[in-house]
């Protein structure tokens, strides 16, 4: 068990199984799937009403999906803290700027790595929201419900994923 | 005595806090909060992310689905439309491979020091999902709904009356493309 825990990858069909479990108790006993983008597009409404005031909530977005701490919230805390818990125990926990991967292709330079990265946020928050799900609402719950629309947005996350890797790695 | 716990608040913000410790937990594990592991997938040298999905949607569908037999569950499915199924997943993907992890990846990546996840990943997805606010009534108005398709399941459209006829076909075909995987060495 102490090894189990303290390794620093597990095989990754374990890990799937897990997660598949996980989903079988939140649906259960929370009648929730996992779903980690809502949370951010609420945590933006929140910071939002506060810099610019209450009226931001009038905003038709924020009326049909209302800005709050709720249980997808707690998820996202919760999932931080595991996965920093997973990563102290096989004691990987290390400051990073730049990936391994991205410094041997495009440099070692900070401001371009962010640059890329918060554009590539920005399209990853943006198109999440508009395709109401990301890699886990749609990827894995929506896909393990066997629903049409998830299955072509996940399949849509990786043919816009696998070509723009492809550019940046293979073509440029 | 399920709803009774469904409706509690606090209980239910424990729970929340329990099963996404849970996710983390196996998401770092799993090792797919990683940069490199989620471009790899993309590129098609490493199936770690696949091997993960796949394997957690065999596991989830057969026993969600049976809990639904059993009647403990209710679905929750998302309905989908030619306008928002394709161009925001896509507009996704892109911002993926930009990014190298997606939102649940991105908030697991922080938890092993990755700082391009924290700037790039929490501050930019969270700005993307508030412009977004900014867009919807003109995308609504005008894409959204363009070749709405309802919230079918493949149970729904296939002319079978038993959902284990789809299920468990389903789960096999998955299973075999993860043996490939193996298989090649993959």
């Amino acid at each position: 068990m102490k090894e189990l825990l303290s390794a620093t990858s597990w095989s990754p069909y374990l890990a799937g199984v897990g997660i598949g479990v996980v989903s079988w108790l939140a649906f259960l006993f929370s009648n929730h799937p996992l779903g980690v983008s809502t949370a951010f597009a609420k945590t933006a409404g929140l910071i939002e009403m506060r810099l610019r005031g209450p009226a931001v909530a009038e905003k038709l977005y924020y009326r049909e999906n209302k800005p709050a701490i709720d249980w997808e919230w707690m998820l996202v805390v919760g999932l931080l803290l595991g996965a920093l818990t997973a990563a102290w125990l096989s004691g990987t926990i290390r400051w990073e700027w730049v990936p391994p991967m991205w410094a041997a292709k495009f440099g070692s330079n900070v401001a371009l790595r962010l640059v890329v990265a918060v554009f590539g946020g920005i399209c990853v928050g943006f198109g999440a929201r508009w395709g109401c799900g990301c890699t886990s609402g749609h990827g894995i719950s929506g896909t393990l419900q066997l629903v049409l629309s998830s299955w072509l947005a996940a399949f849509c996350f990786f043919v816009g994923g696998m070509a723009v890797a492809f550019l940046l790695y293979k073509v440029m | 005595m399920l709803t009774q716990i469904h409706t509690r608040k606090w209980l239910q913000y424990g729970l929340g806090l329990v099963f996404g410790f849970a996710f983390g937990f196996l998401l770092q594990k799993g090792r797919v909060c990683h940069y490199d592991v989620i471009l790899r997938q993309l590129l098609l040298e490493d199936f770690t992310v696949l091997k993960v999905m796949l394997s957690a949607i065999v596991t989830g569908m057969i026993g969600v689905y049976a809990l639904r037999a059993a009647g403990w569950v209710t679905l929750h499915k998302k309905a989908g439309s030619l306008g928002t199924s394709i161009p925001g997943p896509l507009i996704f993907g892109i911002g993926f491979a930009l990014l190298g992890y997606c939102p649940g990846t991105a908030v697991g990546a922080v938890g092993h020091g990755a700082l391009d996840a924290l700037i790039g990943g929490v501050l930019g997805i969270m700005i993307g999902a508030g412009l977004y606010a900014a867009a919807y009534p003109k995308l609504k108005q005008r894409v959204l709904n363009l070749g709405s398709f309802g919230d079918k399941t493949l149970i729904d459209v296939l002319p079978v009356r038993n959902p284990w006829l789809v299920i468990l076909p389903v789960a096999a075909i998955i299973a075999l493309v993860l043996l490939c995987l193996e298989r090649m060495g993959l």
